[in-house]
């Protein structure tokens, strides 16, 4: 696993052009994280309808993996469920080791079927120090939806 | 003239690779890499003369404890004072709370206010903040001017006869900036406050002499100055460290324990409750006596050439901004910069991956990343040990990362 791959255009382009950044009228849920170690911040509003996710912003500053993966992660949840984002973040935290499974998480011969474009941060896990970067937004986002 | 690179081969760990790279240690503000002596002395006390101190009546115990109290004495030349103004503690963070709980807890009030300056480390405000809790005093901070020196004229400015302690780092572990110390000192003890110094980034790297800083107290940790971790040092004024309660109790500070109360051992013992770090003290010696076979003098000139070497390879650099002072003038090779729109984390990751060590965060100084407005920095730091290629390393390093975020 190289640098390059960790820094995939995909997540360059995130970290550069964050999706779903506008602050809500209507707050549903909320939830702000932080790692006090590295100084990543995420603040999460959610929309709901019903147990729909209709509307979602995602706003903070850190390193490029933090970010990026707040602003994929907007984008793969909106619309969803809440059992269905349940079911995504499961499948993220896998992906990327937080949580254990001896499962094949991320089908090599399909790329992006598992997880769209969230599958650029499989590269994260050769740098053990940064995967709680990309775990913050997920976190928070439990954090909001399960208070 | 100094073998620069003898003293580098004394370091057994600068001989690592990282990455499949020689690495490149930019980190010594965080903390020193170890010189092959004193490794050997930790490693000589523990097989020859391990015995607690001031306490055993036999002949080994006796050994540990005069190694013990040779270090203190060891460690009070080397700081132009007294052993008996030396206090062991297990870090400067802790020497600073000996203070906030020994002295400010049980002198101030909610009429007094505390004045740090706004690029202190944490170990330097929130022990101060934790008294402000207790005794309802109230905190404030002097800022920087826009080329990372102290705002002295918003020192002066704030300074009253409210004031009754300056806290104030000698050099800066972000900035690298050198602060007037002694013209600070001189201004607060004016007013009638007590000033204690940060010296953590300074007694390392330059040679200090306690009273001509003016403070009345100061605090550094041995593991910044290639001794082990485990040990810091407070000095203060003799008639001070005496006036002032222990912050801790416990063993080996007391004269007599009694059902309805005790006294205290005398300075610094009442200060240095339950075992002392004794094998530290041993190794901080030895780094002390490293150190003054190369000379403060030498180490000092060393690192200043090496801070302009690196000050001006990072000026070359497009795109590089540095938060500090632009010259090595009055300052220490702590160098904290950005790079573009890179997030220093990504910038450390990427710089690993060539053997190159430098921190990314806010480097324990969040009140002055705030003020600086930047949400974290990457540092690179310099020691006696590091050399021209590390510094071509890094820049060589940065040069890869632009390229890796330029694709987007």
């Amino acid at each position: 696993m190289s640098l390059e791959e960790m820094y995939r255009e995909v997540i360059l382009d995130h970290y550069r052009n964050p999706r779903n950044r506008d602050p809500l009228d209507h707050v549903d849920a909320t939830a702000e994280g932080n790692n006090p170690l590295c100084g990543d911040e995420v603040t999460i509003e959610v929309g709901l309808d019903g147990d729909t996710v209709q509307a979602i912003s995602v706003r903070g500053q850190g390193c490029s993996i933090s970010q990026a993966s707040a602003s994929m992660m907007s984008k793969a949840v909106l619309g969803k469920t809440e059992k269905e984002i349940a079911e995504i973040t499961d499948t993220f935290k896998k992906m990327m080791g937080v949580i254990e499974t001896d499962d094949v998480v991320v089908d090599e011969e399909r790329p992006g079927a598992t997880l769209g474009d969230l599958e650029a941060l499989q590269g994260v896990r050769k740098f053990p120090v940064r995967i709680k970067c990309a775990d913050l937004a997920w976190t928070t986002l439990e954090e909001a939806l399960n208070p | 003239m100094t073998d620069w690179a003898a003293i580098r081969a004394d370091f057994p760990i600068l001989s690592r690779e990282m990455n499949g790279y020689p690495l490149a240690y930019l980190d010594s503000a965080a903390t020193s890499q170890k010189p092959q002596a004193v490794l050997d002395a930790i490693t000589d006390f523990y097989s020859t003369t391990n015995a607690n101190v001031h306490r055993g009546a036999y002949s080994l115990a006796d050994e540990a404890t005069r190694m013990y109290e040779d270090a203190r004495s060891t460690v009070a030349r080397f700081i132009g004072a007294q052993s008996d103004e030396i206090v062991f503690t297990r870090g400067a963070t802790s020497a600073f709370n000996t203070v906030a709980y020994g002295w400010a807890l049980r002198h101030l009030t909610e009429d007094d206010r505390i004045l740090l300056t706004i690029m202190e480390h944490h170990a330097n405000i929130v022990p101060w903040q934790l008294v402000a809790d207790l005794t309802g005093c109230s905190i404030e901070f002097v800022s920087i001017t826009d080329t990372g020196r102290l705002d002295l004229d918003d020192f002066h400015h704030l300074l009253d006869e409210d004031v009754k302690l300056v806290g104030a780092s000698m050099a800066s572990n972000v900035l690298g900036t050198i602060n007037p110390i002694a013209e600070i000192a001189d201004a607060a003890h004016q007013v009638g406050a007590l000033v204690i110094a940060d010296a953590a980034q300074a007694v390392p790297h330059m040679s200090v002499n306690v009273y001509d800083t003016g403070a009345d107290w100061i605090c550094f940790s041995g593991h910044k100055m290639l001794g082990p971790t485990g040990i810091g040092v407070l000095w203060g004024r003799p008639e001070i460290l005496d006036e002032m309660e222990p912050a801790e109790g416990g063993g080996e500070m007391i004269t007599d324990v009694r059902l309805d109360g005790s006294t205290w051992a005398a300075v610094p013992h009442k200060f240095e409750a339950g075992t002392p770090p004794f094998a530290q003290a041993v190794g901080l010696k030895a780094a002390i006596d490293y150190l003054e076979a190369v000379g403060m003098d030498e180490v000092e000139r060393r690192e200043q050439e090496l801070t302009e070497y690196a000050l001006k390879s990072m000026a070359g650099v497009e795109g590089l901004t540095v938060y500090g002072p632009a010259t090595a003038q009055d300052r220490v090779g702590a160098i904290s910069f950005s790079l573009n729109d890179i997030h220093p984390h990504d910038l450390a990751t990427i710089l690993d991956q060539r053997g190159v060590a430098i921190r990314a965060g806010h480097h324990c100084a969040r009140p002055l990343a705030r003020s600086l407005n930047v949400p974290a920095t990457a540092r690179a730091s310099l020691y006696l040990y590091n050399q021209e290629s590390d510094i071509d390393a890094l820049i060589g390093a940065l040069a890869e990362a632009k390229e890796l975020f330029s694709v987007a």
